[in-house]
């Protein structure tokens, strides 16, 4: 479920636009209307205020806040007034890049977004770096982790229920000798989990437990600790089956670190704010018996806090 | 009764692809039944003489024949009224169900559509068979070949005009090298099926012209001993070409059952992406005859009528 919170009747997207070109002019910059406006409007309302402050004032609203805004805030705003398929294209791209570079975020675009979700992000990925998705994170990738990330981003899943059982059972035993032998990286297992639907895979892993009565991620924690495939691999399953448990590791481990790694936490409570960041933080809340935002508040500070706040649903307005 | 019996007419109006309906209905529909005695008798590969009892027996052949050259028009109508994401859903599943051979069907649905059209079929394959293309095709296929075929249908390709020509350059060198040193293996190669499976086809054509001034050899000349990297690549660059060349191996009169199917599949999947006319000036400058032509000569019937009006309403 969504944290973000809209009120019933909203500005128009003039207004809106309006009202943030006020909060550019003079000295510094009034962030709390930033937040009160961008935190509190739907992805369709944020793209309609971008091209509304387009066309008043002729620039993007982008590149404004880009100018009066730095760091951590900044990076929240911009990626919170994307519109989805373009931020995730963003995230993706960013993702290849050798500074930035990180699979784990490539397999989380590809994992967690629905099909049309991550056509969307195909499609916006074309439309701003003239290029495809796939053809980027094959040529920035190489051996088994290019294997199962173009795979992963290249997927259209079937988003229906029907699941064949036999198959389930069939794919189990499958993934199960593959694992026993550490063939973690076999092309069987990154077929079934690169095209299966997401029902035929939690059906077949749930196969799995029955049949060896433990979790396939629990299988997959030995072997741990060096091999980086290994862990991206465990992640996928995480991100098919469990999405909200992945979400949890990632911001705990992004809070409580020395020094929080604010690059996640705003990538997550942006791409879930209008998804599931509620089911998240209950999960986040029962694992780690802190309120999410509690655990937020305690570790950053300022106009970054209160725009983090306000996405969870949690600060006044 | 007077009339004598147009042998020559019904035996023509029966070989061949297509049926001349009209033609079977003023012969042989107008025909007395010692007419047709005459023509049983001399239709040797579609009636045998059981000499003991006194009559010309039917072959299986005969009505094997007659349905297949019957459905011709059929097919195409039933192919033309689909809609083109259920078209070539089905192709692909159908190419799935046959196997091997029929490969080539998903290098050619995957890479002569436009990214959209590809998308609408994999749309289509998740209505019609409650799973997705690739997984379907993934769990079918189990030799050297899934990596790529999985590959080209899961493409969705960029189609503006931007190309950045040094990756295109480094591109070609790398083919150029992984195809040299991989013999058969060219197919499994992860280079190969990364340049195949994700480039542009604006970037692509810059690699074959850099791919021919390094090696001094056309890219398109069968570059490599797997003969679906080779479809790949003229499926890629030379779509008019490609269809050239499977037009005129369905019309020659060798050709297997299968492969005068394609005449249909060439037609109506083309004149709806619109390079018919393409297709049309290529095979006339490879085989020397408008296409036109050769359907006007080889066709029968309403199938040929069928065929000649998709070709037409695509000048």
């Amino acid at each position: 479920m969504a944290t973000l919170k809209v009120s019933s009747s909203v500005p128009s997207p003039s207004e809106d636009a309006e009202q943030l070109k006020t909060a550019f002019e003079g000295w510094g910059t009034n962030e709390d209307l930033i937040i009160s406006i961008l935190a509190h409007r739907s992805a369709e309302q944020r793209t309609l205020i971008r091209q509304t402050y387009h066309e008043v004032f002729g620039e993007d609203l982008l590149k404004s806040l880009d100018k009066e805004l730095s760091s951590d805030f900044e990076r929240a705003i911009l990626l919170w007034t994307l519109e989805p398929g373009e931020r995730d294209a963003l995230l993706a791209n960013e993702a290849t890049k050798r500074w930035t570079s990180s699979n784990q975020v490539l397999m989380e675009v590809a994992c967690t977004r629905t099909s049309t979700q991550l056509l969307h992000a195909r499609q916006a990925y074309h439309a701003r770096f003239k290029k495809s998705i796939e053809e980027d994170v094959a040529h920035h990738t190489t051996g088994d982790f290019r294997k199962l990330l173009v795979s992963l981003v290249s997927s259209y899943r079937y988003e229906g229920d029907e699941v064949n059982m036999t198959l389930a059972k069939q794919e189990a035993k499958l993934i199960h000798e593959r694992i026993k032998d550490k063939h973690y990286s076999d092309e069987e297992v990154i077929r079934i989990l690169s095209t299966r639907s997401k029902a035929q895979i939690n059906a077949t892993f749930n196969r799995y437990q029955d049949d060896h009565g433990e979790e396939i991620l629990k299988s997959l924690e030995e072997g741990y600790g060096d091999d980086k495939f290994l862990e991206l691999l465990r992640s996928t399953i995480q991100c098919l089956t469990r999405p909200e448990l992945y979400f949890v590791d990632v911001l705990r481990s992004a809070i409580n670190k020395i020094g929080t790694n604010e690059g996640a936490l705003t990538r997550i409570v942006t791409t879930r704010a209008e998804i599931d960041l509620k089911v998240i933080g209950e999960e986040y809340q029962r694992r780690n018996s802190i309120p999410l935002e509690k655990a937020i508040t305690k570790d950053t500070r300022g106009d970054y806090e209160k725009m983090l706040v306000a996405l969870l649903g949690e600060d006044d307005a | 009764m007077a009339h004598t019996l147009d042998l020559e007419g019904i035996t023509k109006a029966i070989s061949g692809m297509g049926v001349e309906e009209g033609a079977l209905i003023s012969t042989l529909g107008n025909s007395h039944k010692d007419h047709r005695k005459l023509f049983r008798r001399a239709s040797k590969s579609f009636f045998v003489e059981d000499e003991e009892r006194a009559f010309e027996k039917c072959h299986d052949h005969f009505v094997k024949h007659l349905k297949i050259e019957f459905s011709r028009f059929t097919n195409a109508v039933v192919m033309w009224s689909m809609h083109p994401w259920e078209r070539d859903a089905r192709l692909v599943k159908k190419a799935l169900k046959k196997g091997d051979e029929a490969y080539n069907l998903i290098v050619e649905v995957s890479c002569t559509r436009s990214s959209e059209d590809l998308l609408g079929a994999r749309k289509a394959y998740h209505s019609l068979f409650d799973q997705s293309m690739e997984e379907d095709i993934a769990s079918h296929v189990h030799g050297s070949q899934r990596k790529l075929l999985v590959g080209l249908v899961s493409a969705y390709r960029y189609e503006g005009k931007e190309v950045k020509e040094s990756s295109a350059k480094s591109d070609a060198k790398i083919l150029a090298e992984a195809v040299a040193s991989s013999g058969e293996g060219a197919i499994e190669n992860d280079e190969v099926v990364r340049i195949l499976s994700t480039r542009s086809k604006l970037h692509l054509e810059h690699l074959y012209k850099h791919f021919n001034q390094i090696q001094g050899s056309d890219l398109l000349g069968g570059v490599s001993e797997s003969s679906l990297i080779n479809e790949a690549l003229l499926c890629l660059l030379k779509p008019s070409v490609y269809f050239s060349k499977i037009l005129n191996a369905s019309l020659n009169k060798d050709a297997d059952k299968g492969t005068k199917k394609w005449l249909t599949r060439v037609f109506v999947t083309r004149a709806d992406h619109g390079d018919m006319k393409e297709i049309a000036e290529e095979y006339n400058q490879l085989y020397g005859e408008p296409l036109a032509q050769t359907i006007q000569e080889k066709i029968k019937g309403n199938y040929r009528d069928f065929l000649l009006t998709l070709l037409s309403k695509s000048n």
